[in-house]
């Protein structure tokens, strides 16, 4: 019986898309918007489908883990201890081990993009990466980088609430903005600041003083070197009063995380950004308006804002079409799935990145790529047409020898002291 | 003289100046260096007599005794050693308390406010070099107005016409040969595209590459940027302003290290900047200066680091400069929220650079005037 419904309301919609199809720009506009490109076969089978039914099915396929198995060694963690011991020549080797695994971290990445049956999960884990930035530059520990991929990913299409509590208590954002060395009495205001400008409210909507007083209920997170997870350290927290954007209490972090995500403002910065990514340049502010509060009465459901602005007038508009210059790793991983280009190493395709401006887990600071025209310079636009050049001769896997890539890529990074 | 020819040629002679003027006055060029994250100036230019500043830095404080000491009260950050010879020969200017009132300790909205050259509660979109630009046209043979070296934006370059990103001359050209500058486009980010791509065409076909030097450049990645200064320095086809920029003065955890690394490359950079104008004789046609998004918070905090602060030390270096110091040294006594007053306006730099050193009419790129600095000779 429910095996003959749902045969009968699979016919039923096959049918209703007969009649009401989107048609191929419409499917291609939202394949390119919402993946890396747009193959024929896909376009076919989408320009049958509503626009509402095609943003559905993408939004159905999202998954919560990555598809490609990371290489063993990548969360592989080193107690820092164990490197005062070391010797002058082990401690060059173990920053060479540390070397080749980021690279070999960033191919995986690369890799898991250019395999996925859900691009959508990928361009979503890579707008949280540059949303919630941390940099191996900074952070020194593959393995960090490799678990907050993972958790950005698991929660890619989930609540952001829960991804802002989960992100800032992640061991690699306590390095990047130094929240694990914020300690009572000597309070760091580094993550205080960066979590109200960049990832809730936005610039202009706390104060100073607000930077202060929350950064003292940021105190007590740390990291257990043993093995590189999140430890609470009570002794270290500021038990005190804190005043934070008119309210006031003995707050902990995650208080004062809760009391972020209450402020409207959180709802139409996150949006705004949403819509930047997938939708054109500039918000509609009265569309944005609709669609973060909305997000807001969800309880921040990601997917709620998404499926709002991928079915917006705006986001079909033809005068929002083809707006949005492709980021480095839209170009390089939608070209090689495209036009199915094969490779052994990933690693010319990271380099490549590197100089189209996107070295995957290094943002260049806490703000991310900027994006946008900014992709384009004069020195990326010749990047990129060398790349695409290169590409097409079939040079890629010669670009460049892995030796002076590694050099290139990484020479500033692992700077032990 | 009849009254009609006396009258063409008066004209004639307020006409002319105004081009020469900017013919010969970017004939001068101006370097200026980022020190990206917001570089901590008072462990750069030391008060090193003053007990305040050991209070409020026990841990993370110049010792005293390791300071290159410049006068009675101030010294300099060991790390920067390299800029000595030309401290002695008065070629270093240094300049404290530079920052603006109500200041934003932001780093994106601060240095945009840097970039922009605007007041605090101002929002501009171009940067005040593309602005300077726009008054006065580099000559049309230039390769390009200005040219931004590493760095991820354009900084004080954004928006300009004639600005352009490369990290090596040669490299450019040889890329340059995929471009096809043609066509328009209603789409803005076609256009931008487009816009681009005549950028490149323009620089290229004006570029000369491959400067050989005897001077020996720093390895590192500043080293290469400063090379590339030089370089373009050479550059038969001309260039009014560089940007470059040093990035990693962030520095709120383990400061002594990453700042003593960061100083070194930098002093060590410009030294070999100075060699390398010297060997093309373009040394006193030179004026460096650098900036930076804020100075830090004279309060060490717990991580062997600092905070985001205001008021700022800053270099300024050339053939012309004159030497020594300028601005006011950091009043503890006198802090506002636990960060320094500022005692000279960013834009009074800005002002020197473009009415002092171009000779041209700040005000009109600055929005308003802003007293300029005598740290240039005649």
């Amino acid at each position: 019986m429910r095996r003959a419904i749902l045969a009968w309301s699979l016919a039923a919609w096959a049918g209703a898309v007969q009649a009401a199809g989107m048609g191929a720009d419409d499917a291609r506009h939202l394949l390119e918007r919402t993946g890396f490109d747009a193959p024929p076969a896909e376009v076919a089978r989408f320009a049958q489908l509503t626009r509402e039914q095609g943003v559905d099915l993408i939004l159905a396929g999202t998954h919560r883990e990555a598809r490609t198995p990371l290489p063993p060694e990548a969360l592989e963690w080193t107690d820092p201890r164990t490197l005062r011991g070391m010797t002058p020549e082990q401690r060059k080797a173990f920053q060479q081990e540390l070397r080749r695994r980021a690279l070999q971290l960033k191919g995986w990445w690369l890799g898991e993009m250019v395999a996925t049956d859900s691009p959508l999960t990928e361009r979503m884990t890579l707008f949280w990466h540059n949303h919630f930035t941390s940099s191996m530059q900074k952070v020194r520990s593959p393995a960090l980088m490799a678990r907050q991929n993972a958790l950005l990913r698991r929660d890619a299409l989930g609540n952001f609430g829960a991804l802002l509590h989960a992100v800032a208590k992640d061991p690699a954002m306590l390095v990047y903005l130094d929240g694990a060395r914020n300690r009572k009495g000597h309070p760091n205001e580094n993550f205080a600041r960066e979590v109200m400008e960049l990832f809730t409210l936005g610039e202009g909507n706390y104060s100073e003083s607000d930077v202060r007083e929350a950064a003292r209920a940021y105190t007590g997170w740390s990291i257990d070197p043993a093995d590189g997870s999140y430890r609470w350290r009570p002794f270290m927290h500021d038990r005190g009063v804190k005043a934070v954007l008119g309210q006031t209490g003995d707050f902990d972090g995650d208080q004062v995380l809760d009391i972020l995500l209450a402020q409207p403002s959180t709802a139409s910065f996150v949006t705004a950004k949403l819509w930047r990514e997938f939708v054109s340049p500039r918000p509609d502010e009265r569309e944005l308006g609709r669609i973060a509060s909305d997000f807001r009465a969800s309880g921040y459901e990601i997917r709620v804002a998404l499926r709002e602005l991928l079915l917006s007038d705006a986001f079909w508009a033809p005068a929002n079409r083809d707006t949005l210059v492709k980021s480095p790793v839209d170009l390089v991983v939608g070209t090689v799935r495209r036009y199915g280009i094969r490779y052994d190493d990933p690693r010319p395709l990271v380099f490549a990145l590197h100089q189209l401006g996107q070295d995957l887990f290094a943002p260049p600071d806490v703000r991310g790529w900027p994006g946008g025209d900014d992709w384009i310079t004069t020195q990326t636009l010749l990047a990129r047409k060398q790349f695409l050049a290169r590409v097409f001769r079939g040079e890629q896997a010669r670009m460049m020898s892995p030796m002076a890539m590694a050099a290139n890529v990484l020479a500033p990074e692992y700077q032990l002291k | 003289m009849k009254r009609r020819e006396f009258l063409a040629a008066s004209v004639a002679a307020l006409a002319v100046p105004r081009l020469a003027l900017a013919q010969s006055a970017y004939r001068r060029l101006l370097v200026l260096v980022e020190m990206k994250g917001g570089n901590d100036g008072l462990n750069t230019v030391v008060p090193y007599a003053d007990s305040a500043y050991y209070a409020l830095r026990p841990r993370i404080g110049i010792a005293r005794d390791t300071v290159l000491q410049l006068d009675a009260r101030t010294g300099l950050h060991p790390a920067l050693e390299p800029l000595m010879p030309l401290w002695r020969a008065g070629e270093l200017a240094l300049v404290q308390g530079v920052g603006y009132p109500q200041p934003n300790l932001s780093h994106f909205r601060s240095i945009e406010i840097w970039d922009t050259a605007s007041a605090s509660d101002q929002y501009l979109s171009r940067g005040w070099l593309a602005r300077a630009f726009d008054s006065d046209p580099a000559p049309a043979g230039f390769a390009a107005d200005g040219v931004a070296v590493g760095g991820h934006d354009m900084g004080p370059l954004a928006g300009g016409r004639r600005a352009i990103a490369l990290n090596d001359p040669g490299q450019f050209q040889r890329q340059a040969r995929l471009v096809r500058a043609e066509g328009r486009s209603a789409n803005p980010a076609l256009e931008h595209i487009l816009r681009v791509e005549a950028e490149i065409a323009q620089a290229a076909s004006r570029l000369s590459a491959d400067v050989p030097f005897a001077t020996e450049f720093p390895q590192s990645p500043f080293g290469n940027a400063v090379r590339t200064a030089a370089e373009l320095a050479a550059n038969r086809g001309g260039v009014a302003a560089v940007r470059l920029t040093l990035d990693g003065f962030d520095t709120h955890e383990n400061q002594p290290a990453r700042q003593q690394r960061l100083l070194g490359e930098l002093a060590e950079g410009l030294a070999a900047l100075k060699r390398a104008l010297l060997e093309i004789r373009r040394w006193d046609e030179t004026l460096v200066m650098t900036y930076a998004e804020f100075g830090r918070r004279p309060q060490e905090n717990a991580s062997q680091g600092t905070d985001h602060g205001t008021a700022n030390a800053h270099f300024v270096a050339g053939g012309r400069v004159r030497g020594g110091l300028y601005g006011a040294a950091p009043d503890f006594g006198a802090l506002e929220g636990g960060n320094l007053r500022h005692a000279v306006d960013f834009r009074s730099l800005y002002a020197t650079a473009l009415g002092r050193w171009w000779g041209l009419d700040a005000s009109r790129a600055l929005g308003g005037r802003f007293p300029t600095l005598e740290l240039l000779r005649a």
